[in-house]
């Protein structure tokens, strides 16, 4: 199991640590463990837990990494664990320059862990809490059978996007006036006060009174809707109202606080990788690589940024980001006076000799996540220098190509890729549809049709959490349409949105 | 060392053999051409083990790419890849998993789900093999045998016991008390011996359809009998008038243009049998296929003759698989079935195209023979 590391490397540790302070990084203390790739690849199967609660899943994630590395064709370079400590692995047989590549890298993601807005309500004593979902899990395997619950999981996990990703930042205090309005919607409506009554048939229409009684009526009609507003935590619902054995509601639960652990992270893959990439950069080159390592440091660096032309290197994407906004900071490439200026041979030579690069980077990492991240510092000059396109697939040709390298469709396409973390937002919208205690959901179209078939098995296995059937209301090529799973069979009908 | 992660491979395998046992109808018509193979396994590509999620379809989604070209020009096949799930959660699943699957294994999934006995073999199981097994480290034995490291070790700690050790000169004399000896043990491993007699007929009138079926044939029969006995050999042989042995490259890929004169490969077949496998001491399995046109009925009554007085008293089973083929007459099998059919260890099987292959295997191996 893994073990502390060699004398040299905790020397090297200590040096990368300190450079990494020096360079103003703030981060929780960082503990290296030193792993043989076998290892590597089963915490990287778990997903950089070393206990995890037994899945199928796991094992086919580590046959594929075992694969990979054995034939050559793709190794793991760092696995970070957000956690205080922050743990990340080392690879025994990696070569000196490759661990202190590691350790520069990590010392990024974990000044990121510690520091990014998105990351604060994370557990940071998640490895332990893995661990006894690992236990807790193990436990009702002996009672029930690891068969049930596999498949119980394998259930579960196909509804484990459906959390709400913005929730553990609002903040949802109880709502005292609810009782005192509760007993208003009782009133009758007597539309606004009149001082003189001969005025009151111009103050008050009776098309207005009307008016008044049909909102308030549907107010109430609204209340006996249950759930009363759409709710996106389709999971916490399935936990607060599906009929759910003992154990079902505690491995859902699990599975539930495991998604907002990792949610984070995939709000910010962008930042917290070109982050990273940024430090190990610029630690490596301006302090830790002796000249003898500069060709494998840079074959492993540009391994590690290649681009391939169908998909987006978040690595890249943030490292030149961060690159870019810290240039524009220290040369006051910002505000009214640059974003006015038309003249490409002022903005070309534009320095205004600030020196905010550093400071701003410092607070880009701090309060922002991917999509506000690009929305706010993606301009047209970067889209352009790093040559970003919007592909699509043509149908005639059957193959993919290059659509459009227009800014603002590059962005809004990037945007939408990002926003909900790339899930589709589906909602709980009643949980007592045609009064048959079936479940509604409905899908916010945003211009894109769900998967066809996945949509139909993942409305499966929600049916067999609600026991009783469920239906989704979506948009397929343009037209309404509710799909119903009765827990027999699916059907579809069309309906007006 | 054992991982935790072996327990989740374990489960992941085995749900890996259940997908395969439930397309093993697929993968029979495959056969060999299967995927990449190895010394003892094969890799199988299985559809993609996903968990469905409400998400988008790749298709109508597109992405954002970064490179060189202009618009409208088309992006590599394989360049766009799904995504990996943490990014964007927009996997098409239409990547197929490439999983590793031992022969043995794919024989005891072929034999689960063709519902084929195991094979009863012939005569006694005889000691044929002696194999030396080191089993330990014992005090005494002859010096050829010595264990230096262990010996070393041993005298190493007898030195620094007695104190007798010095680090600056760190000499070590072994004693004969510290003398160390790798220890055997003699295993002996009953082996029963095998020999598959693959015969063809290459005349014109077999095409290259033809000789696919009988390779992908060959694969499944090769797989199960190596899964009943240990030590498994092949013998090839082609005929048109003639016959000859020839490799096993050679028995796929030649075509003839001659005539078919089928009495002459099972003449070569018992001549082979005869001067190689005792039939005491091999179990013998000849296989013949040929789409079922022979020169003459004499030639074919000659075969009957051979077969019943010179072959079959000798093989465990004798198999003849017919493939159908536009130019064959398709005549052959009806005459075996007529003169032979009734006997038990013949096995008759026609096989029309690809799809009946399955059948087919069961027809040969079903028996147990």
């Amino acid at each position: 199991m893994p073990r502390g590391l060699t004398p040299q490397l905790a020397q090297l540790k200590e040096t990368i640590e300190g450079y990494a302070r020096g360079y103003g990084l703030d981060f929780f203390e960082t503990v290296f463990e030193l792993v043989t790739y076998d290892e590597l690849n089963m915490v990287a199967a778990y997903g950089g837990f070393p206990n995890r609660y037994p899945h199928w899943r796991w094992g086919m994630e580590y046959e594929q990494l075992s694969k990979g590395y054995e034939y050559g064709l793709s190794k793991i370079y760092e696995l970070v664990i957000n956690n205080d400590p922050t743990y990340a692995y080392l690879m025994e047989s990696n070569a000196e320059v490759d661990q202190k590549l590691v350790m520069a890298h990590v010392y990024g993601h974990a000044d990121f862990f510690k520091n990014n807005f998105y990351f604060q309500h994370t557990n940071r004593r998640m490895i332990d809490e893995m661990a006894n979902h690992a236990t807790r899990v193990r436990r009702w395997v002996d009672k029930i059978g690891i068969e049930k619950i596999e498949d119980f999981i394998d259930r579960a996990l196909s509804l484990e996007n459906l959390i709400d990703y913005h929730s553990p930042y609002i903040r949802r205090n109880p709502d005292p006036r609810r009782a005192e309005e509760e007993d208003k919607s009782n009133e009758r409506v007597e539309g606004f006060r009149v001082g003189r009554e001969y005025m009151r048939g111009f103050v008050n229409p009776t098309e207005f009174l009307e008016e008044q009684r049909r909102k308030v009526a549907e107010e109430k009609e609204r209340k006996k809707q249950f759930p009363e507003r759409p709710q996106r935590d389709v999971l916490l619902f399935l936990l607060e109202h599906a009929p759910l054995e003992p154990w079902e509601f505690d491995i859902l639960a699990t599975l539930r606080e495991e998604a907002y652990y990792f949610a984070p992270q995939g709000q910010t893959k962008i930042m917290n990788e070109g982050w990273a990439s940024y430090w190990h950069s610029k630690i490596m080159t301006q302090k830790a690589l002796r000249d003898d390592e500069v060709i494998d440091y840079a074959d492993h660096h540009s391994g590690t940024m290649g681009t391939r032309p169908g998909a987006l290197n978040p690595y890249k994407i943030g490292i030149e980001l961060f690159r870019d906004i810290e240039e524009r900071w220290d040369k006051g490439r910002f505000g009214k006076e640059w974003d006015e200026c038309d003249d490409l041979r002022a903005r070309r030579a534009w320095d205004r000799k600030l020196g905010l690069g550093k400071e701003k980077i410092f607070e880009v990492r701090k309060h922002y996540n991917d999509v506000t991240f690009i929305d706010t510092f993606l301009t047209a000059e970067f889209a352009q220098e790093q040559k970003l396109f919007v592909y699509g697939f043509n149908d005639k040709r059957n193959s993919w190509e290059i659509l459009d390298r227009e800014f603002r469709k590059v962005k809004s396409k990037l945007l939408t890729q990002l926003t909900n973390f790339g899930n589709p937002i589906v909602e709980v919208v009643d949980a007592n549809f045609d009064n048959r205690g079936e479940l509604l959901l409905a899908h916010k179209h945003d211009g894109q049709d769900l998967k066809q078939d996945y949509a139909r098995e993942t409305l499966k296995n929600l049916a067999s959490l609600w026991r009783r059937p469920v239906n989704l209301v979506t948009r397929v090529e343009g037209k309404g349409m509710a799909v119903r799973f009765d827990g027999q069979s699916h059907s579809e009908k069309k309906v007006e949105l | 060392m054992s991982l935790k992660i072996h327990q989740d491979h374990g489960r992941f395998k085995q749900i890996v053999r259940g997908k395969i046992k439930a397309n093993l109808r697929r993968y029979v018509q495959k056969g060999e051409m299967l995927g990449k193979r190895g010394k003892d396994t094969i890799s199988i590509p299985i559809p993609f083990i996903d968990i469905p999620h409400f998400k988008y379809g790749h298709r109508e989604q597109g992405g954002v790419g970064q490179g060189e070209g202009d618009v409208g020009q088309q992006l590599s096949p394989g360049a766009v890849q799904p995504g990996d799930g943490q990014q964007a959660g927009q996997g098409e699943g239409e990547h197929a998993l490439e999983v590793d699957v031992s022969l043995e294994e794919l024989a005891t999934i072929l034999g689960e789900e063709l519902q084929l006995p195991n094979i009863e073999r012939k005569g006694k199981e005889q000691v044929v093999a002696q194999k030396i097994k080191y089993t330990g480290v014992h005090t005494t034995g002859p010096e050829s045998l010595r264990h230096f490291k262990r010996t070393y070790k041993q005298a190493l700690r007898r030195q620094i016991a007695l104190g007798t050790y010095d680090p600056s000169r760190p000499i070590i004399v072994p004693t004969r008390e510290d003398r160390r000896y790798r220890s055997y043990r003699l295993q002996q491993l009953p082996e029963t011996n095998a020999v598959i007699l693959y015969m063809m007929d290459v005349s014109g009138s077999m095409g290259d359809e033809q000789k696919e079926i009988v390779r992908i044939e060959s694969f499944w029969l090769d797989t199960w009998l190596r899964h009943q006995y240990k030590g498994l050999e092949c013998r090839y042989l082609i005929h048109d008038a003639v016959a000859r042995e020839v490799d096993r490259d050679t028995f796929f890929h030649t075509r003839e243009s001659g005539g078919t004169m089928i009495s002459s490969a099972y003449k070569l077949c018992k001549d082979i049998i005869q001067a190689d496998y005792p039939s005491s001491s091999w179990n013998i399995y000849p296989f013949h296929f040929s789409d079922g046109d022979n020169w003459s009925a004499d030639d074919t009554r000659h075969c009957v003759e051979m077969l019943k007085a010179d072959i079959l008293p000798h093989v465990n089973q004798f198999a003849y698989g017919q493939v159908e083929s536009p130019y064959g007459s398709g005549q052959f099998i009806k005459d075996l079935r007529e003169s032979v059919g009734d006997l038990d260890n013949v096995a008759l099987s026609e096989i029309a195209d690809k799809d009946a292959i399955y059948q087919s295997i069961k027809d040969f191996l079903g028996r147990g023979k």
